[in-house]
């Protein structure tokens, strides 16, 4: 509104681009997205990193599995149109959509299906998730649209491994060079990457699906808190997905140009304990621990509310999941007698090793301070991932440590013999290898029950929290996933209003 | 000739009085333990109860600020500590030895000066781990470099004096030469920049501590009460200005205490530094 008062010509002026700036906008949507990532990718081939920024890239936007998971933790078809299994659980057909193409214009058949698959499962594979692939037999390409795979021992969770990241369908002229130059599927290729700052992704005109909203499609990588959200406030991010600085969301909930959603993520947060080091082989140590933590303030304190509590591996939004937040209830009087009775009556010292993540960095400062009530000596000591990895996670050289295991349905972690954990138990290996021989869903889930049963009793790792999985938008925009049942950043459905 | 005391060495003093008379007071009493932890409390503005409010887990601002306060001053103690110890008596053998032993010192410290010391103290704590400790072996490691250098420096010009080549030419041995005459020469030059170095030490070990490879939490650090604040600037802007104005203090202090130490003991450098 003009005025005469000069004080507010520089008001006015402001208002009159905003009107004029919206107006735009609203005359013609816009056709590009800029998302917001905290961590970049290492490269870009999903069939050869466990970084989730890989597929938080590709999936689905560049790279597709045989099937996807969708928004809800759906199975949908991917690659394959189509698929059956035989009776036995042995033998899995995919039927694959008939005019899909590489985006260097070759054909996507079952010759591709089959290389991929045998080159995850092969010797030398570096596939991050070789376990997936371990019971196939065999591969058969009877014809170009049609894929066989056989199994030596049924998978309860086949399908849905083949619809992970880990399995997207790769040929073999270009798979060497997926890592700098990724040629998938999927209804956007890859047009280029400025390291340190974004990958940027464009619409697939040849693709044989559904043609996404969006013309490109560019991933920003913003690692430092303060930095996303100011780059969120001047417009230059459209939307963050995995939004960590949960201190910043009540200012983005009450600006109505941006949404803020809250969604559930796989990513189970817990205290990992090292149950082959004195003194947690002992049991009454573990469950000393689960009474000395208080879940409520760890969620408080670290997610500003934002979270679900756990008492078991196990996400609540996933059929088959069993309550056992109880069983362990804040007291640290009952922590303290459980450690005197372990012949720890004036505690122990001991490491907590901290990954990067805000999770971890400020969630285990509070865990520190909650095991110190009860006379555990906590000394805290910060890595980076890369040395994480190598002496926490492969070389399990650590005490205790604190991270989310955000792989999907990954409670089967608990019977690998020489996962980090160090847990060996026969009950729970037995739960293990008879969900993996059924197919019924009621008895799958009544196994899953026990399992979690099982690792609560043991007392394992101290189970925290589930990471939320939340995004800070542009309100216009819609169609980015709320929950993420998978490692994604699944644009393909994504418009501006 | 009595010589009046400068302001700057009058402020710098007391500024850091005030700042060791915290750090004392906080072995004997803080408003509340430091390490307190109360999630409900947090984020608490200035008031009553909490002199400068509480932080992102409710902890009491001024109670850390304290003990800050001490962990700062013992790490500086201990860099410039270990520093002096380490580099004096390398700068005073390289002005006696002369020659190769010269040399070899100065390009010693050559290689320590390639790396900036923060930079020295990243490499270290990445390839160690993070913490105090080696936090203050690698900020040591600087200091012993540049005292050596100062020193010799200082040294070479004493042994220049006629003094000294009398006491020579009396019969002095080059060990007791350097003791007797050369390093009571040297002593108020060797103070003023270990006080600068102090300076020095407390804002890296707040820059390491600020990326998390310094002191560890639980125990508070003004370094780390600024990187938590970062997330908060939006919401709790005065979480930054406390350890902030902290930092700023204790340097501003040492560094006025450093500077007006060398006026008052060498009025001939009131223009030109010995840094």
């Amino acid at each position: 509104m003009p005025t005469a008062k000069p004080r507010f010509t520089l008001a006015a002026a402001v208002a009159v681009a905003l009107v004029a700036t919206s107006l735009t906008a609203t005359a013609q949507p816009r056709t590009d997205l800029v998302v917001g990532m905290a961590l970049e990718p290492p490269h870009l081939d999903p069939t050869a990193g466990a970084a989730g920024a890989i597929k938080e890239v590709t999936y689905a936007n560049l790279f597709e599995p045989l099937l996807r998971v969708d928004a809800d933790g759906r199975l949908i078809p991917g690659l394959a149109e189509r698929w059956t299994v035989s009776e036995d659980g042995l033998t899995y057909r995919f039927s694959l959509r008939p005019n899909a193409k590489f985006h260097d214009g070759t054909a996507a058949d079952s010759a591709d299906v089959k290389f991929t698959l045998d080159r995850a499962r092969a010797a030398d594979s570096v596939n991050a998730q070789k376990a997936y692939f371990a019971p196939i037999a065999k591969v058969e390409t009877p014809d170009p649209h049609t894929a066989v795979v056989t199994l030596s021992r049924p998978d309860g969770l086949f399908l849905f491994h083949m619809a992970s990241g880990d399995a997207a369908i790769v040929a073999p002229e270009s798979a060497a060079t997926n890592k700098q130059k990724p040629v998938g599927t999927g209804p956007f290729r890859f047009d280029r990457w400025v390291a340190g700052d974004r990958v940027v992704l464009v619409r697939n005109p040849d693709y044989d699906g559904v043609q996404p909203k969006l013309d490109r499609v560019t991933f920003r990588f913003v690692s430092d808190p303060a930095a996303q959200v100011a780059a969120l406030k001047a417009g230059d991010i459209d939307a963050f997905t995995l939004f960590s600085t949960y201190e910043a969301l009540p200012e983005f909930r009450s600006d109505p140009n941006f949404t803020v959603t809250v969604g559930s993520t796989e990513g189970e947060t817990i205290l990992s304990t090292n149950n082959a080091r004195k003194p947690f082989d002992d049991v009454r140590v573990r469950r000393a621990m689960a009474h000395a933590i208080d879940r409520q303030t760890l969620i408080e304190g670290v997610l500003y509310g934002n979270g679900v509590a756990i008492g078991s591996h196990f996400p609540p939004h996933r059929e088959g999941y069993v309550d056992l937040t109880g069983m362990y209830p804040y007291d640290p009087a009952k922590a303290k007698a459980l450690l005197a009775e372990a012949g720890y009556p004036n505690g122990f010292d001991t490491t907590l090793r901290l990954p990067p993540p805000p999770y971890a960095r400020r969630g285990g400062e509070l865990v520190a301070a909650m095991l110190a009530e009860v006379g555990i000596r906590a000394k805290i000591e910060p890595v980076e991932w890369a040395a994480w990895l190598e002496k926490t996670f492969k070389g399990k050289d650590y005490d205790l440590t604190m991270i989310a295991h955000t792989e999907p349905l990954d409670i089967d972690i608990y019977a690998r013999p020489d996962y980090y954990f160090n847990y060996k138990s026969e009950r729970f290996n037995g739960l293990n290898d008879e969900l993996n021989r059924i197919q019924d869903p009621a008895r799958r889930n009544a196994l899953y029950g026990e399992e979690q049963k099982v690792l609560a009793e043991d007392a394992v790792n101290g189970f925290l929290f589930m990471l939320p999985s939340v995004t800070v938008q542009k309100a216009k925009l819609t169609g980015m996933w709320v929950n993420r049942p998978v490692q994604a950043n699944d644009v393909t459905g994504v418009s501006w209003k | 000739m009595r010589r009046k005391l400068p302001l700057s060495l009058r402020f710098g003093a007391a500024l850091t009085l005030l700042l060791v008379a915290m750090a004392l007071l906080s072995l004997l009493w803080t408003p509340y333990p430091a390490e307190q932890v109360r999630v409900v409390a947090r984020l608490r503005p200035p008031d009553a109860d909490h002199w400068l409010g509480t932080d992102h887990f409710g902890r009491d601002v001024l109670s850390m600020i304290m003990v800050g306060a001490r962990n700062s001053l013992a790490v500086g103690a201990a860099a410039v500590g270990l520093g002096l110890l380490a580099g004096v008596p390398l700068g005073l053998l390289a002005a006696a030895l002369g020659r190769w032993g010269d040399e070899a010192v100065a390009r010693l410290g050559d290689l320590v000066f390639a790396f900036p010391a923060v930079l020295t103290a990243i490499l270290l704590t990445a390839a160690l781990g993070a913490g105090a400790i080696n936090v203050v072996v690698a900020l040591a490691l600087f200091n012993a470099a540049v005292l050596a250098r100062v020193t010799r420096g200082a040294a070479l010009a004493v042994w220049r004096r006629p003094f000294v080549g009398a006491a020579l030419a009396l019969g002095r041995g080059p060990l007791s030469a350097t003791l007797v005459h050369v390093l009571p020469n040297i002593a108020g030059i060797v103070v003023v920049q270990a006080t600068i170095l102090f300076a020095v030490a407390i804002v890296n070990e707040a820059a390491l501590s600020y990326l998390g490879l310094g002191i560890q939490p639980p125990s508070p650090s003004w370094g780390k009460m600024l990187g938590d604040a970062q997330t908060h600037l939006f919401n709790s802007p005065l979480q930054a200005v406390f350890p902030g104005v902290a930092i700023a203090l204790s340097v501003m202090g040492l560094t006025m205490l450093g500077d007006g130490l060398r006026d008052w003991l060498d009025p001939r450098h009131r223009s030109s530094g010995v840094l």
